[in-house]
Formats: C-alpha cells, structure tokens, sequence
C-alpha cells in the first residue's frame, strides 16, 4: 500500500526536494499510521483474550457452570450452587489474578524499556524477592495483614530497588553490573524468606508456596481492595508517564534533546514500577517471570517503535490467568500459577540468552 | 589483590625478595587456617543448645569414663561438625575448580545451578522410586549435578565471547528457576513427605549420622585428588586457550578431568546435605587474595577455608536464634550474597 501511494506521487515532474521531502514524510505518516492500526487491533484483541478467558475461568472447575449462570452471578443474582463456587471462590480469584498479572506486567515492561534490557525486569534483579521478604516478615513477625502488608512490601521494594541502584552505579550505569547485583541480592532476599517459611509453624503449605513462587490459591475478596485501589491510582500515572518513557527509549541524550527531564522521569518511573511490583507481590507473592514474559511478548505481538505499556499489561494479566487455570486442571493435581510461569519463563530466559548470544549482541 | 580469575597468572617473573614475602604470606595464611580450623571445631562442638565449658569439651574427648550430660552433648555434636567440615571443604574445592574451569570470578556451584539439578534428581528418586537413604541417592546427585553442570556452561558459552560472568550467572539463574519449578511440581501433591523435602530446598548439616557419611566419603576422596591433580593444568587455562594449548596440554581433557572432580565433589556434598550455595563463591576469592593466582596454593587454601566458613555459618546459625537452629545454607546466602556483589563490583564492565 505504501509502494503505491509513493508511485502515485509524480516524482519526476519538479524533481525538486521539497516534493521528494514531502513523499518521504507522507510515507513514514502512513507507515505510522498502519503501526497505529496494528498496535490497536493487537491491544483490542488481547482485551478479548483476556475477558474470554475471564469468564472461562469462572465456568471452568470441579463443577462446569455455563456462561448464563457465571453473568446471573456477576451480576449479583442468587443462584444454587454457583453462588458460592463461582461468587466466593473463582470471582475473587480471577479478579486477583487480573490485577496483579496486570501489575507485574506494566512494571516488568517499565523496567525493561527504562534500561532497554529484556532481562532487568523486578522479578530477575530482585525487586520482587525484597517485597516478598518484607511481606513475609509482616504477616509472621509482626502479625500484620491486609493493606499494612502491601505497604510494607512497597516500601521494601523500593529499598531493594535502591540498593541494587546504587551496589551497581559506579562510573555509570552498566545493565549487565545491575542484573547481576539484582541476581545476588535476589538471592540474599530468598534465602530470608525460606528463613521465615520454615520457621514460623503457623504457615500452610500452600500459604508458604505463595511466597515462594506465587499462588492465587489464597486469594478472597479481602485482599482485592488495596490491589484495586492501588492500580487505580498507579494505572494512569503510568500511562501519564508513557510518552516520556517513549522518549527515554531513544537514549538519554534524544530524551533530553525533546524537552523530557531524564533523571526525575526515571525516578518516577522506578517509584511507580517498583509500587506495582510490591502492591502485587503483597497479594499473591511473586508470580515467577510474569513481569519478566509480558514485555517481550506485548513486543513480538506490536512490533517495536510504540508503547508497550499498555499491551504488557494486557499480557500479564492474560498470562496469570492462563497459567493458574493450566495449574489448577492440567495436570491431575494442582500446581500454584507461580509454578506455572517459573516453567514457562525460565525456558524462555535460556532462549533469549541463547538467542541473543547467537547473534552477538549484547545482553 | 583479587583481579579475578580471569587470571593475570604473573607474566613477569616476580624477583627473589617478592616471591620470599608471598611465601611468608602463605605459610602464614595457611598456619592462620589450622588455627581457625581449631577455633571453630571447638567452636561447633561447644556451642548449641546446652552450653559446655572448654574443660568438659576436653574431657569427653580425653576421658572415657566421662557421662556427663555436657559430654554426653559434645559427643553428640561430633558427627555433624565432621560433615561440617566435609563439605565445606568439598564445596570450597569444587568452587575454585569451577571458576579455574570456566575462568569466571563468580562461578559456584550455587550460581551456576549444580545444586538445584542434583536436588531435582534426589526428589525425583525419592518420589518416583522410593528412595530414602543417601547410598541410593548418591548416584542421582552426581547425574544431576553433572547434567546440570554441562547444561548450564553449554548454554552460557554459546556464541561472541564464551562463557562470560553475565552469561553464565543468567544461564545458571534461568536453570534453578526452572529447576525450582520441577522441584516444587513434585513436592507439592506429597504434603505429607514435604519435612523430607524441605531439606531438599535448604541445605543443612543438622542430620548427621557416621552411615551416610561413609557413603559419600570416597566420592569427595576421588573428587578431592582430581581437583587437586589438576592445579597444574587450571594455572595454563588460566592464561586462556591458546596459550595453554601452546604450553603443551590437551585443555579439553584437563578441563574435562578438572569438571569431573568439581561436579563429584558438589554432587556428593549435595547429596548428604542438600543445596548449599556460596561457599564455593567466596572461598576461593579469599585464597587468592592471601595467595595470588598459582593454583597450587589456591585449591589447598579453598579446602581449609571451606571447612572453616562451613563451620563457621553452621555455629552462627546455632546461635542467631537459640534455641532453634537456622540451617547453614541460609546463612551461607546471607554471608556469601554480599560477596557476590563485592566481586561484580570489582569486574570491569566489558569483562561481564
């Protein structure tokens, strides 16, 4: 298409630049208007997928309640059966799932596009691994639960992120210096949660496996509240926040050069990325890899040169989603999501290095 | 100085007066490993949850007739502080063979995933086959250290510029995260094994019994000699391929009989006391800074401070939280990780 609109131009005729300018303008509008298409038929086609597979997980369990049932309940109705299965169990868990899947993922792709490294996301470097610790810490130690717990995780979160910042800032930031500080405190981190876990006797194995890996497998309606709440404010000031981190793709230099302050920019960005990680990992504790999967996939999908933001988020919720419903049913016994994602994740990690390897770039 | 090992092996012969003061320093760095491995075998067997003073330690060993329940209590804690000291000294060792081999300043057993892949074979044959005493699972171990050894360096060397720190520590990330999945899918729908398996995922020296120990005793001899054999042959890797090759050595085969040594010698510790991550990591780099970068120093050095660290954390974690214990893996984690991030501090950036 945009061969013929360069055709129909009558080059030859003035042969002028101008005229040539103008084509070559025009064509690069169209191709951008073509990638603008693209990306919104990729962003509502993934919102589909992710309402598809909403409902799907409501109808799908032990007992199969139709759709007509599920939206009778969504919808406040009494019905026999479904009313609890599918209002007390499955709603809160989907719910929970989307919000933090969408968390982990706007965070993971924040990170990832701010130090332009696939690998530098909250879940590799860390991050995660210090609201977990925090959140744990919490619950065991103090007796603490509901939003004092997210806060907690926020707030260690960002002490984590800062650590890592400043362990790795010397003569400059190095991408490859900062992800593996990140890998050595992550692990610092981990080993205090495992600390914690085997200590305290009043933990179920399946609330332990929450922080360990990431399991919807408690989530109730008591723990949305802070989890919306928190998106609600987070979610635009990220979206905000997107054309400058547009900008900031370019490298620093072109980001300054159109008007972006780098460093405060940056700094916002880290706040409000790291508060997503925390307020998500607060309620379903770190889902393995799912800030680190959305990105790369929301770019396969889009194409690069756009935004990512919102199409990752989409992503990770659809991800969490997909992978709980996998866990809970696909395999005779029932595996946490985070198990899930740890095994969909971790081959794509030793793909991606091999991948990149091959070609000789650089991680 | 520690530059690492991607070694610098001191091109320029150093004059008399220099290699007389590095000698000094190494016999005295060596005297100073005794003494603290003294220090803290005294150290784990009078320290827990019953206080013994130093002369009930010496009479229980001195004096036979003596039943008291301090002695009774030093006695007890023998077994765990000989395998203690066993693989501590194993993972030292297999940590400095690991970084001689790959010539990568933050390889260990640990990082690289060796661990977390003898764990998954031992759960696997504890689940799948019934398993239960560390005679059957020894062989596990030592495949799955093995497979996940050669795995992971095979992953992380591929392509421009071989097995670099970056490459390797995120191939060996990557693999435990996987490997950690496997693990939890299998332990998960046996809740009622998982105190069994616990210690799978936390490594520990707290169930030490003379049995199990004899099991694993002639792997880490056998582990031990190849290490040590191969001091030589790790010094000309140390100037790179190239160089090594044109000194006269078969690389392949020196590196091939160095891995297997490490791989033994982490296998057989994994296998009696599950994961433990970090010793391999800062041994090494301790040795070197008190020995400079001949290897024939540096692995002796990694076996006597293996076993001290070991020890060390394994006596920290009796006291940190008395009256219960934290298992020594977490405390290696605690200690080693800032190690780790010392290390990739010091790391130009174009060498990661």
């Amino acid at each position: 298409m945009t061969r013929e609109f360069v055709a129909a131009r009558p080059v030859g005729v003035t042969g002028s630049t101008p005229a040539v300018g103008t084509s070559a303008a025009e064509t690069l509008r169209a191709a951008r208007r073509r990638r603008g298409r693209h990306r919104r038929l990729v962003i509502g086609a993934l919102a589909a997928a992710l309402v598809a597979m909403f409902v799907t997980t409501l109808m799908v369990g032990n007992t199969f309640y139709p759709p007509g049932d599920v939206l009778r309940v969504a919808f406040g109705e009494k019905v026999p059966g479904a009313s609890f299965t599918v209002g007390t169990l499955r709603l809160p868990r989907a719910i929970t799932g989307v919000l933090a899947g969408v968390a982990f993922g706007l965070a993971g792709v924040t990170f990832q596009t701010m130090l332009r490294n696939a690998l530098a996301s909250p879940d590799v470097i860390g991050i995660t691994s210090g609201a977990s610790a925090a959140a744990v810490f919490a619950i065991t130690i103090l007796g603490a639960g509901g939003a004092g717990v997210s806060i907690l995780a926020v707030v260690s979160g960002l002490g984590a992120a800062l650590a890592i910042y400043l362990l790795a800032y010397r003569n400059g930031l190095s991408g490859a210096r900062l992800i593996l500080i990140g890998i050595g405190v992550g692990a610092m981190l981990d080993s205090v949660v495992s600390y914690l876990l085997l200590k305290s006797s009043s933990f179920e194995v399946q609330a332990a496996l929450r922080w360990l890996t990431g399991s919807l497998g408690s989530a109730f309606w008591d723990g949305i509240p802070p989890l919306a709440l928190s998106l609600l404010v987070l979610l635009p000031l990220i979206i905000v926040l997107t054309r400058r981190l547009t900008a900031l793709q370019l490298g620093d230099e072109s980001a300054m050069a159109l008007g972006v302050r780098v460093d405060r920019t940056r700094l916002l960005l880290v706040v409000v990325a790291v508060a997503l990680a925390g307020v998500a990992t607060a309620t379903t504790g770190p889902i393995a890899f799912v800030a680190f999967l959305s990105g790369p996939i929301a770019a396969r999908l889009v194409g690069g040169g756009r935004s990512l933001l919102i199409p990752a988020g989409l992503v990770g919720g659809l991800l969490v989603l997909t992978a709980d419903l996998l866990g809970q049913f696909a395999f005779g016994t029932s595996f946490p999501v985070g198990v899930v994602t740890g095994a969909i994740g971790a081959p794509y990690l030793l793909y991606l290095l091999i991948r990149s390897n091959r070609s000789g770039g650089s991680l | 100085m520690i530059t690492a090992p991607v070694v610098v092996g001191t091109p320029t012969r150093p004059s008399r007066a220099r290699s007389a003061s590095r000698r000094r320093r190494r016999v005295l760095g060596l005297l100073a490993c005794l003494v603290g491995l003294v220090v803290v075998v005294v150290l784990s067997v009078s320290i827990g949850s019953r206080e013994v003073s130093l002369t009930e330690v010496v009479s229980a060993f001195t004096d036979q007739s003596a039943t008291g329940l301090a002695e009774e209590a030093v006695r007890a804690r023998v077994p765990r502080t000989v395998l203690g000291l066993l693989v501590g000294a194993a993972l030292g060792l297999a940590g400095a063979i690991m970084q001689g081999v790959t010539r990568n300043p933050l390889a260990d057993p640990g990082i690289l995933g060796v661990n977390t892949g003898a764990s998954l074979f031992v759960v696997s044959g504890i689940a799948f086959f019934g398993m239960t005493t560390v005679t059957q699972y020894i062989w596990l171990a030592l495949a799955g250290a093995a497979a996940s050894a050669v795995f992971v360096y095979t992953v992380g060397s591929i392509g421009r510029g071989g097995a670099t720190p970056l490459k390797l520590a995120l191939a060996g990330a990557a693999t435990t995260a996987a490997l950690s999945s496997l693990i939890s899918a299998i332990v998960l729908p046996r809740v009622d094994a998982l105190q069994v398996f616990r210690f799978w995922q936390i490594g520990g020296i707290g169930g030490a019994n003379w049995e199990s120990m004899a099991t694993v005793v002639p792997f880490l001899a056998v582990g031990a000699i190849l290490s040590l054999l191969s001091a030589r042959s790790l010094d000309a890797l140390a100037l790179g391929d190239e160089l090594a090759t044109g000194l006269g050595g078969n690389i392949k085969v020196a590196r091939a009989v160095a891995a297997l040594g490490g791989v033994l010698l982490c296998g057989a510790a994994t296998a009696i006391a599950g994961p433990i991550g970090f010793i391999g990591l800062v041994v090494p780099h301790v040795a070197r800074i008190l020995t400079g970068s001949d290897y024939r120093w540096i692995l002796p050095y990694s076996v006597g401070f293996g076993a001290v660290l070991l020890l060390l954390a394994d006596v920290v974690g009796r006291v940190v939280t008395r009256p219960s214990d934290v298992e020594v893996g977490i405390i290696t984690a605690i200690i080693g990780a800032p190690v780790f991030i010392a290390v990739v501090r010091r790391q130009k950036i174009k060498e990661l």
